[in-house]
């Protein structure tokens, strides 16, 4: 199935299943100025060996950035990583042995399965409303887990923009999670790489702010800066950081020392606070044209999330259709979108789809959403032909089985998919 | 002379198509020649009017790389290419198409049959779908009659089942054949021309491990078991080579060719599709045949290359 997302890069094709960030505007030629600047004046310090945490600076600005959404964290207590994702893996690999429990939302972030399946972790899903985790579907499943004998080991949450659904925790539900997870002892992996693309309102403060020893928070500059420079950082108690940084040797001697300097120079060198502003302002105007085109192209029995930050909206299909099956229709019609099964551990998500706002023009997602709409309403008419429009959801048919094993392994589009 | 390598396109198989392309290139490379590579875009024809003297390798799956559409271009264009002309590709590519040709010149093909969706809108599902269940039988294999890679094709056990494999199928094309599912040694059979000469490469016997030679299977490696030469009798090797000769005659390919057939019990093989433009990928068959041959990939790639630019323009 990931191979169909190879159209999503010709540019007939409306793609609304990629993450990337849209850097076009970032102030490129001054940056490049920068950059040789930085090579010329700090080369024998930038393109050398550094320290496996992360330099000091590095690790300041990110206790600036993380101020925003009042985190207040010290710079010892950061470690740097070739992103969030690489901060993820070796969280799980300081965490996690075979068959251990991780607890996550249903849906989550499809970068984190894999993650947490290549350390053979058991993913037990806790369901979503409105507001974030359900705090009800949590306690059961933690009650289950521990039922079977087996610990969970943390809970991954994404609070703002969640990666697929666009649902932001309130802060009430925060509030609750973090004194569920004081309760119970459970450690929470708070994954915030959307918290400053707020495009409505103000960002919510983070987990982390709640002073809660049970988060280990994971940041990153891929959304804020840029995906290329691959860095983020986690922010843990000192037990845990000792064995991130040996960790982290171990896996890469230290993470990109360039990389640190580069962006320490942006954020030094350009506005860095007005820049999030505009991006802000050109994603509002990405996901107010997402939701113009779904009001105005969708069918009835469609439904979807009204992000207010982030990149992605999360739809659900009408009843009977499944979002897998139908992707090569949509493909034919130039337009791409992830299916729902691929943020899932247990395959389930066939009704489901995740549309990104975040790379096309306002003008092509909605065009997007208007060959998207002749999509679902073609599959609909296919399958009221043959008689499949009665179909129950839970009834499956050979491609609505849920997937397993391999045929779950990279369902979402590569990194570089637009 | 510069080779032009064509690869990626709009289809369903593009992510392959880019691959094939990037193993025949290297391959072209390696055998000394001069290669770009390059997707179906609008700056194509800008690119092959700059070149002097370009013969174009066509690595594209699915869609106008294997229908013939690319081919009619370059023939308008004047551009030598490797490969089947315009109407071969595309009666070559079509199910619906070639199957028929073949059975009718002689070869065993599975019992069959093809319906547009429209018929199925016109004339009501129920009616037709009991009908084809009564007329194919089960187990059959319902597929679109113009996708590869085993894309929209899926068994059906089951009277139940067949709605939702047409619905389906139907995500992939307009138009479906439903064929009897044939047991047996499924095998490929690859074809090349050399110098007016036609040869059968050895077959390649294909075990998936899940049972299904369905896309993952054949693009993952250690998904598949490929055995080459094909574990089958001495008789049967022949029977499989003279059927993909005969196909690749019937038809009227040229340059290369890749038949997929299933060998019965008995012996017999059945000709199930054959492919114009193979897959060239690490894990793809005619590759594997052709090292069973004793064949260098890049001298064959180069001499299918140098037979297109002594040929011309069509």
């Amino acid at each position: 199935m990931r191979s169909l997302f190879a159209v999503a890069n010709r540019p007939e094709v409306v793609s609304l299943a990629g993450g990337m960030p849209n850097i076009e505007d970032l102030p490129r030629a001054a940056l490049g100025e920068a950059a040789a600047k930085l090579i010329a004046d700090h080369g024998t310090q930038a393109l050398q060996y550094g320290s496996g945490q992360g330099e000091a600076f590095i690790r300041e600005l990110t206790c600036e950035i993380m101020a925003l959404e009042g985190v207040n964290a010290n710079p010892d207590d950061v470690v740097m990583c070739a992103g969030s994702t690489q901060g993820l893996d070796i969280l799980t690999r300081v965490f996690i042995d075979p068959g251990d429990v991780i607890l996550t939302e249903a849906p989550t972030y499809v970068g984190a399965l894999s993650t947490f399946a290549a350390y053979q972790a058991q993913i037990v899903h806790v369901e979503m409303d409105g507001d974030g985790i359900s705090m009800a579907a949590l306690d059961q499943a933690l009650a289950t887990v521990r039922a079977q004998g087996k610990t969970a080991k943390f809970l991954y949450t994404i609070p703002n923009f969640q990666n697929p659904s666009g649902i932001t925790q309130t802060m009430e539900r925060r509030r609750e999670l973090v004194e569920f997870a004081e309760k119970e002892h459970l450690l929470i992996l708070e994954d915030n790489p959307y918290g400053l693309l707020t495009i409505d309102g103000t960002p919510k403060p983070a987990l982390r702010s709640l002073e809660s020893d049970q988060i280990i928070y994971l940041g990153s500059f891929s959304k804020i800066f840029s995906p290329g420079v691959r860095l983020g950082w986690i922010v843990a108690p000192p037990a845990v950081r000792e064995k991130l940084v040996l960790t982290q040797e171990a896996a890469t001697l230290c993470p990109s020392v360039f990389s640190q300097f580069l962006v320490k120079t942006y954020f030094d060198t350009f506005d860095w606070r007005s820049q999030i502003v505009e991006f802000n302002d050109m994603y509002r105007a990405r996901r107010d044209a997402m939701e113009d085109g779904l009001a105005k192209h969708m069918p009835e029995g469609m439904t979807w999330t009204h992000p207010a930050g982030g990149f992605f909206v999360w739809a659900q299909l009408p009843q009977g259709l499944d979002s897998q099956a139908m992707l090569p229709r949509a493909v034919t019609a130039k337009v791409a979108y992830v299916p729902g099964p691929a943020f899932y551990a247990d395959g389930f998500g066939s009704r489901y789809m995740r549309l990104s706002y975040c790379f096309p023009t306002p003008e092509r997602i909605f065009e997007g959403t208007r060959r998207l709409g002749d999509v679902i309403k073609a599959e609909l008419a296919m399958r009221a032909t043959f008689g499949l429009d009665a179909l129950e959801d839970g009834q499956t048919s050979p491609e609505q089985a849920p997937l397993t094993g391999k045929d779950q392994h990279g369902q979402g589009p590569a990194p570089d998919i637009l | 002379m510069k080779v032009v390598v064509l690869a990626g396109g709009l289809s369903h198989e593009r992510e392959v198509s880019l691959h094939s392309g990037r193993r025949v290139a290297q391959a072209l490379k390696s055998a000394g020649l001069d290669v770009i590579e390059s997707d179906v875009t609008a700056t194509l024809v800008d690119t092959l009017k700059s070149i002097d003297d370009p013969v174009v390798f066509p690595t594209l799956h699915g869609g106008v790389g294997e229908d013939g559409g690319l081919q009619q271009a370059l023939k308008l264009l004047g551009v030598p290419y490797v490969g089947s002309r315009p109407s071969v590709c595309r009666r070559a590519f079509n199910k619906a198409i070639a199957g028929p040709l073949v059975s009718e010149a002689g070869l065993t093909t599975p019992r069959s049959a093809v319906l547009p969706h429209d018929m199925f809108t016109e004339l009501g599902a129920g009616h037709l779908v009991k009908a084809l269940a009564e007329y194919i039988g089960f187990p059959m294999m319902v597929k679109p009659v113009r996708s590869g890679s085993s894309l929209g094709a899926t068994r059906v056990d089951k009277l139940s089942e067949l709605p939702q494999a047409m619905v389906g199928a139907f995500a992939y094309g307009d138009v479906n054949i439903v064929e009897e599912y044939v047991e047996g040694t499924e095998v490929a059979v690859s074809v090349l021309e050399l110098d007016g000469q036609l040869q059968a490469l050895p077959a390649v016997q294909i075990d998936p491990v899940s049972g299904f030679y369905d896309y993952t299977a054949r693009y993952t490696a250690g998904e598949t078991k490929f055995t080459t030469p094909a574990d089958i009798s001495d008789a049967a090797a022949q029977a499989v080579a003279e059927l993909a000769l005969s196909a690749h005659r019937i038809l009227g390919l040229r340059d290369l060719s890749r038949t997929d057939a299933i060998i019965r019990p008995d012996g017999t093989p059945v000709f199930i599709e054959i492919n114009s433009a193979p897959g060239m990928t690490e894990t793809s068959l005619m590759p594997m045949a052709v090292e069973a041959a004793g064949l260098d990939f890049g001298e064959v790639c180069a001499r299918l290359v140098k037979q297109a630019a002594a040929r011309g323009r069509d």
